[in-house]
Order: structure tokens, then C-alpha cells, then sequence
């Protein structure tokens, strides 16, 4: 522990003394959510990172008292149960293909009888749909501001941004949050391959990328369609390939088109319980992962030059296995990484270091989180601006705020333009300075941190809260404007919005 | 929750039949508590013209010309001009107003009359809580809690009750002495203070909306939203300051009211239907002087006015004890003298809304406190 009253080494003593060195704060500030008030400044602050994945808890009790996909899933399929007759009065009737494209067709015809309408019935869902996302998102925050392992937490929402599901389809609403629980959380410290399974057969996935109804041409099930020459020919659904390729694997320029059609074809049968009637498909319980055999395209695939013989659903899983260790993958994933550790212009001799780690470990992540602690790279002068969730997550720890936040937090984080799984397309929120740092953003920022400050009334002194969560790196201005504030309110509000605080 | 309870509508083989979805639910009545913070003057609001002191004390202290002309409620009493559409809904009995009315609090600091109005105890800090949350768990449940439209949770609606507070984007703006202090933080670091340079110019050039001003309207229209949804909040608090008049008072009490009278509007309007289900309390923690002083203004005095509006109302009539303007007839020799009691005024009010034995409400609201709720004021 680094304190002035230490003999033990009076070299590190006078260091201390004289020039309190800011690892701490890095470790608390950078790789961590935030210090906070109470918090004991780890004394190796890069042993205090990797040990935390020991004591890491996938499933806190924030998180474990909201309702799971399972739930989301069945609200899902009672909902289509809901609207099918009015779907049934207005098209073909004969119910041959699943049915898990939540924005049917509106209904124009006579009701079927004189319940709620379609409208009424999708308002319904809708309006439930967002008071589950309002308790997830306050989960998610109640779990980061009480983390106390908030490097493994980080590392949770840099994942769940990685395999982003926004919330902005009807069925992904209340589910885009259970992803991150049930899919992220869990696998953050194995392999990626574990991790990218899980997230690829979680329902949330299934659903925001249509793989939940992809059928292959030459299926049992297409087959049987073409037979009875129904009006409606179920079909391939490339989308869920095409963002594993791009997005979530070897990323883009690394693959070509006929990758994407032989990966989707492998996906095929890939789907989940509570969608499907019989007698076209298995039945599994709501939300489960299910493989549809009758779905699935049969015969060998070739991706990326390699052929995959298999039958079935060990196909794509093949494919996914090979495509985490990947070279490609190794950089992609490293790229990133040390663009949310060492700034934005990812230093290209770390991103080797990764990518090395990642192809010499097989994908273990706790490798690659090693060499992000023990880089140089990653433990310069703060360069990263804070994300609107970075920021607003490390002012409530630097409050010493313990109860999950009402309403107002995730309202909060719409204002400042990041709301909390809605990024807005599968690619998630940019991690660059240049998407955050902006005149308006900023202004913003100023108004909540004095309505935060306000919030807090005067029961913190930012004069002595200022050097506690920023230890060696608050700057003498800042310190003064603070120690010359109104109000301890403003002096609050001076801290949050210091430039020190808005950057890690 | 909400599961069982979709769950026992399916097992009674009712789901989805329209109506019964609101059965197991908050109830349809409402009742909105508007604070005004500051102290309103309720001589200058509810004018009481046919008191013959009254021209002798405010006769060239009327609301300003281009505010218009008082709008006449009755033979005795006009109201300002600014309450344009809380007049137009007195022509449909939809507003009343409570005269002569005050808390028990007999001093004159704000922070401690405040205290009285929102707790509810007879003297400044001696109740925790606040009289509305003590209400809440008279009323039928189920439904979203009491909802303040502030930033924090005012100290009325603070207590064991589940109760929460929202506050719209534009309503708790930075303060200028903030934004100033701001700008000298990014001086020396050259990427923010051009994103601050930037940002402050724009809201400038943005005019007085971007740069502040709580928006009246807003905050009334958002309370709507939040009591009109089917098992949204049934209580609501709305904040709205800028009542302590003591200098040039003729236009900032024209201010001030305006936007009284636009958050009136916007619930009248947000309400819609449920605007018939609906009671609201507008009142201040102490009235002001009987006579203005020497800057324009008036100080702080006794008793005041309460301005009740709603569809649920029996309105239409200004009720008052009148005391009387007229030197001997003042509280001290200064302030309207208090014939009406708020604590009896919310207890009436709100037995009467929710169908609730008054004395039971007075009993459980303001504990201690010998009161004569005042009824008559809903409609059956």
C-alpha cells in the first residue's frame, strides 16, 4: 500500500510522497468502472486486475432478480398466439412457415372478433417489453456501480458492445439486455469460442439477426413447401452469417460473399423454442436454443477454403470453432481491445502482442486481458473520452452510490445519447473520442453533473472526494476551482465535469 | 405481478376483454399537488376587489396594463389576468379559488414554512415525512407510485410510501455560475474548450428556451402522461418557483402565474378524459404583505390564496371567510389574516376525491391537529 506513513521502503516512500503515482487511479479509472470514495487503493494495482476474474460474479443479485430470456421469449410467442387470426384474415392462411417476424403485416380486414385490435395487442407487448428493458438497464447499472470487480465488469460491457443487439425491434426490447446476462457475463474469462457460442445461440441473437427462421432451400421443410406448391416458400436468411463474419469473427475485407451463403446455409435449423407450430418443427421451450433438423440445408460446406463434412448442427458449430482462433479473428479482437485500453489509435505493436496471445493461448481471453495489464501501452496519461455509460457509471461510484438507480439513470443516459443497448444497428457504439466529444454532448454533460451534484445535496465534500477518486492525476486548477465553488453542490458538479473525469 | 394478474384473467377466461383490463388497478381518481415555492401573493391573484380597503392599499398595484384587465369570478373578487385559461375553466366550474387560506406557520422564513406546508406538522422539522405520502397508502394500490415532475423527490411526497421523481430534460438546467466556472476548467485544455467555445455559443444563439427557463407547459404535460396511463401514478407533484416578490412584483407575479396557468392548461389538456377524475391544489407556503413596499414588491405576510382546479371539482365560486383588508382587520397589522386552514383544505379535498372518511384523512395526514375538513369541494 502506498501511503506516505510507509517505512517499510522509503524509496517508494519519497516517490509517494513527493509525486503520488497515478497506477491506482489508471487501474481504477482506465481498466476499472470508476473509484470510489471508500475504496482501498490496490497496493499492485495490475495483480489487483487480474485477480479479479477469480472473484468475478456472472450473476449478482441486481442481475438475478429481473426475469430472464425465458420469460421475454414467452411474452414473445403469447403475443403471436394474439395476433395470428389477424394475420390469418388478411393473408394466406395455411400457417406454413414459422412465424418469429414480430412486425407482421397489418391487419386491414374485420377483426376476428371484438377483442383488442392488432395495434392494440403489439402496444401491449411493446409497453410491457420496455418496463422489463427499464429493470434490466437498472440491473446492469446496479451491478456496475456496486462491482468490486469492476476490470471484469468493464470487460462485460465491452463484450456485450462487441455482439451488440439493440432494442429497437419489437422482440428484441426485452430481450437485447438478457443477452449480456445470460450469454456475456458467464464466458467474459474462458474461451472466446465458449463465449461467441453462447452468444450466437442465445434467443436475443436468434432474433435480431432473423436466424430463427432461416431455412435451407434443399430442407425437408422447403421441400415439403415446394411439393404443395405453397403460396409462401420459406427461405435462407443471411444475416445473422453475414455479422458473425464481419462483426463478431474475422471482421470485414476477411471473407467474401459465398463465405456468408455457406456459413448461413450451415446455420440453418439454428432457431429457438416458442416460434414454431407443429407439426413443422420441434417444440422446445420458450427462448431454448433448438436445432430443427427438418430446416437444416443438407450436405458438406466449404468456408474459407476449409470443408466441413458435418451432419447438422455440429456444422456450424465446426465453423464457429474454427473461426475464434482465427488470424483474422485474433486481430480483429485485438484491435479493438487496445482501442478501449490504450486509446483510440490502437498501438499497432500491442494489437500483435494480442493477436499473438490470442492465436498462442486458442483463445483464451484471460490471456489476452494479461497482456493488456502487464502493456506499457495501456498505462500512459489518460486518452480515452468517456462514453456517455463510462461517464455517468463512474460519477455514481464516485459518489458512493450502493442502490440500483431509479428511472431517471437510464433516462439520463438517452440524453446524453448512448441509451443502454441501443446502439442502433449490430455494429454497437463506436469507441472513439470523435463519436463522444461534441459541443452539445458536452454541454449536456455539464447540466447532469450539476443535476447529479444536485441530486447528492450536501452530504460529500468534493474537496476531499476529488483526490480520492482521482489519486495523482487531479490537476492543481481543478482542485482550486473546486476548493473556490459556490456550493458544495457545484464543487461536485466541478469534479464530474473536470476534464480529468470526462477522459480515462 | 403483472403476470399473475394476466394469468388470473385467463384462468377467469376474461383476458383481453376490453375494460376489465383495468380491474385490479390504481383507481381512476387523481389528485395533483402543485408547491408553489416562494410565497405567492394571493392579494394580487385573487383580487379581492369588493373589499372597500382594497383600492385604499393596491389600488395602483394592479397587474400590469398589457397583462389585460382583472377577469371578474364574482361580485368580490377578480382574477389576474395571466390566469386567462384558469378563468375560462372557472366559467365551467373547474376552478375554484380558497382565500384568506394559510398553514399553520406563523414566521415568515420560507425554508421553514416550506417544511410546515409539505409535512404537515404544526411546527417547522417536527414531522419526517410529507402529508401526501401519508395519504398514499389510504388510496388503492397497484398502480405506478406517486410521481414528483422534479428532480429530487420533494419533501411532500417523501416518506414510507413508494414514491418517485422524474424530471424532463429541460427543467434542471446548469446555472449560469456553473457554466462560467466550467469554462475557466477547459481553458488550458485545448480539445474541450473549443467543444465548450462551440456548445455555449450555440445556446446562444438558441435564445432563452435552450438556455433555461423550467417549461411550465412541459412539466404539466408530463404529469398528464404520467396519470392518464392506465396503471400509471395517481398523485403528482409539480414544482414551480419564482413567487418572492419583493421588488417590481407586477411583472414577475404576470410571469409567474402564466405559467401556473399553463400547467393547469397542459393537465386540463394532457388529461383529456381523466381530466374528470381529476383534483389539483395549487398553494404556497405563506401569502405576502397586505401592502406593497417601497420597491414595487411586496414582503413576506400570512395569509394567501389556494388555487383548486379539475373536472372532478365542484368549482365555479371563490370560498373564503373573508377578514377583511382594513388596518384593524390585519393579521399583525400587516398580513391578510387566515380564516381557513391548508391542512383542512387537503384533507377535504383529498377524503372527497378518493371517497375516504375526512376525519379519518385529517387524522392520518395531520395527526394532532383539531381540523374542520373542508368539504363540498367534489363533485358527488
Amino acid at each position: 500500500m502506498c501511503i506516505p506513513g510507509d517505512t517499510r521502503s522509503p524509496a517508494r516512500n519519497i516517490l509517494v510522497t513527493v509525486a503520488p503515482t497515478p497506477l491506482a487511479a489508471i487501474a481504477g479509472n482506465r481498466f476499472g468502472l470508476g473509484l470510489r470514495p471508500g475504496d482501498a487503493l490496490p497496493a499492485d494495482p495490475r495483480r489487483w486486475l487480474i485477480d479479479q476474474f477469480a472473484r468475478f460474479e456472472p450473476r449478482p443479485p441486481a442481475i438475478a432478480a429481473v426475469p430472464g430470456s425465458a420469460v421475454m421469449a414467452r411474452d414473445f410467442r403469447e403475443y403471436l398466439e394474439k395476433i395470428r387470426p389477424f394475420i390469418a384474415a388478411n393473408s394466406e392462411p395455411r400457417g406454413e412457415a414459422p412465424m418469429a417476424n414480430g412486425e407482421a403485416p397489418m391487419a386491414s380486414g374485420a377483426a376476428p372478433n371484438a377483442g383488442p385490435n392488432e395495434a392494440q395487442i403489439r402496444q401491449e407487448l411493446r409497453r410491457s417489453y420496455r418496463d422489463f428493458y427499464g429493470g434490466q438497464v437498472r440491473a446492469r447499472i446496479g451491478a456496475a456501480i456496486n462491482s468490486e470487480t469492476p476490470f471484469a465488469e468493464r470487460l462485460v460491457h465491452f463484450w456485450a458492445n462487441h455482439f451488440a443487439v439493440s432494442a429497437d425491434k419489437l422482440q428484441t426490447i426485452g430481450l437485447a439486455g438478457t443477452l449480456e446476462f445470460e450469454a456475456i457475463r458467464p464466458h467474459i474469462a474462458g474461451r472466446f469460442v465458449d463465449l461467441l457460442l453462447a452468444v450466437e445461440r442465445h434467443p436475443a441473437m436468434l432474433l435480431y439477426l432473423d436466424q430463427g427462421q432461416s431455412i435451407g432451400p434443399q430442407s425437408r421443410l422447403a421441400q415439403g413447401a415446394r411439393a404443395r406448391n405453397a403460396r409462401r416458400q420459406p427461405g435462407l436468411n443471411e444475416n445473422l452469417a453475414r455479422e458473425i463474419l464481419e462483426l463478431h469473427t474475422l471482421g470485414v475485407g476477411n471473407y467474401g460473399q459465398a463465405d456468408v451463403g455457406e456459413l448461413a446455409r450451415a446455420l440453418t435449423g439454428w432457431s429457438l423454442g416458442g416460434f414454431v407450430r407443429r407439426p413443422i418443427g420441434i417444440e422446445a421451450p420458450d427462448g431454448a436454443f433448438v436445432f430443427q433438423p427438418n430446416w437444416h440445408e443438407p450436405g458438406a460446406r466449404s468456408l474459407l477454403g476449409r470443408r466441413y463434412p458435418q451432419e447438422g448442427e455440429a456444422q456450424a458449430r465446426a465453423m464457429l470453432a474454427d473461426l475464434a482462433v482465427h488470424p483474422a479473428t485474433a486481430r480483429h479482437l485485438a484491435t479493438k481491445l487496445a482501442r478501449h485500453f490504450a486509446g483510440d489509435v490502437p498501438p499497432p505493436a500491442l494489437v500483435d502482442r494480442l493477436a499473438a496471445a490470442h492465436l498462442a493461448s486458442g483463445g483464451d481471453l484471460i490471456a489476452l486481458y494479461r497482456v493488456l495489464v502487464a502493456a506499457p501501452e495501456c498505462w500512459g496519461p489518460a486518452q480515452k473520452f468517456k462514453t456517455p455509460w463510462e461517464w455517468t457509471i463512474s460519477a455514481l461510484r464516485g459518489l458512493g452510490a450502493r442502490a440500483t438507480p431509479d428511472l431517471r439513470a437510464v433516462a439520463t443516459l438517452t440524453e446524453l445519447g448512448q441509451p443502454v443497448w441501443r446502439p442502433g444497428s449490430p455494429a454497437g457504439w463506436d469507441d472513439v473520442a470523435a463519436s463522444w466529444a461534441a459541443p452539445d454532448a458536452l454541454l449536456r454533460r455539464v447540466e447532469i453533473a450539476g443535476r447529479i451534484a444536485a441530486l447528492s445535496g450536501d452530504r460529500l465534500d468534493a474537496r476531499q472526494l476529488a483526490p480520492a477518486i482521482l489519486p495523482g492525476v487531479l490537476s492543481p486548477g481543478t482542485a482550486s476551482a473546486i476548493a473556490r465553488a459556490d456550493s458544495p453542490q457545484q464543487g461536485l458538479a466541478l469534479l464530474f465535469a473536470a476534464p480529468e473525469f470526462l477522459r480515462r | 405481478m403483472m403476470i399473475d394478474r394476466r394469468m388470473l384473467l385467463a384462468g377467469l377466461g376474461l383476458a383481453g376483454v376490453p375494460g376489465l383490463a383495468l380491474a385490479a388497478t390504481p383507481g381512476e381518481k387523481r389528485f395533483v399537488f402543485i408547491i408553489l415555492r416562494g410565497a405567492m401573493d394571493g392579494i394580487a391573484t385573487v383580487i379581492p376587489t369588493g373589499d372597500p380597503a382594497h383600492d385604499a392599499l393596491r389600488g395602483r398595484f394592479g397587474p400590469p396594463a398589457a397583462a389585460g384587465d382583472p377577469i371578474r369570478l364574482s361580485g368580490d373578487f377578480s382574477l389576474h389576468p395571466a390566469l386567462a385559461a384558469t378563468a375560462a375553466l372557472y366559467a365551467r366550474g373547474e376552478t375554484a379559488m380558497v382565500h384568506a387560506i394559510a398553514s399553520p406557520y406563523r414566521e415568515r422564513s420560507h425554508f421553514d414554512a416550506q417544511n410546515v406546508l409539505e409535512s404537515g406538522g404544526a411546527a417547522a422539522y417536527v414531522v419526517k415525512d410529507g402529508w401526501l405520502n401519508r395519504l398514499l397508502p389510504l388510496l388503492p394500490g397497484a398502480g405506478e407510485p406517486a410521481m414528483a415532475v422534479s428532480p429530487t423527490l420533494p419533501l411532500a411526497l417523501r416518506g414510507a410510501a413508494p414514491a418517485t421523481s422524474y424530471a424532463p430534460s429541460q427543467l434542471p438546467q446548469a446555472d449560469a455560475a456553473l457554466l462560467e466556472r466550467v469554462a475557466g476548467l477547459y481553458a488550458d485544455d485545448p480539445q474541450l474548450h473549443a467543444l465548450w467555445s462551440q456548445a455555449t455559443d450555440a445556446r446562444m444563439a438558441a435564445g432563452n428556451d435552450a438556455t433555461g427557463r423550467a417549461n411550465p407547459e412541459a412539466l404539466g404535460r408530463l404529469a398528464a402522461t404520467f396519470l392518464s396511463k392506465p396503471q400509471g401514478a395517481r398523485v403528482a407533484v409539480i414544482e414551480i418557483g419564482g413567487w418572492d416578490t419583493h421588488s417590481a412584483q407586477a411583472g414577475r407575479l404576470t410571469q409567474a402565474l402564466r405559467q401556473l396557468d399553463a400547467v393547469i392548461a397542459a393537465l386540463h389538456t394532457g388529461l383529456a378524459a381523466a381530466w374528470g377524475q381529476t383534483v389539483v391544489v395549487a398553494a404556497t407556503e405563506f401569502g405576502r404583505t397586505a401592502a406593497p413596499n417601497g420597491t414595487g414588491g411586496t414582503d413576506h405576510g400570512t395569509g394567501g390564496a389556494a388555487i383548486l382546479a379539475g373536472g372532478a371539482l365542484r368549482g365555479g365560486r371563490v370560498i373564503a371567510d373573508w377578514p377583511g383588508l382594513a388596518p384593524a382587520q390585519l393579521y399583525e397589522g400587516r398580513d391578510l389574516r387566515p380564516t381557513a386552514d391548508l391542512r383542512a383544505l387537503f384533507a377535504g379535498l383529498a377524503a372527497e376525491q378518493f371517497g375516504l372518511d375526512p376525519g379519518r384523512v385529517a387524522a392520518t395526514l395531520f395527526a394532532g391537529a383539531k381540523l374542520v375538513p373542508l368539504t363540498g369541494l367534489v363533485r358527488a
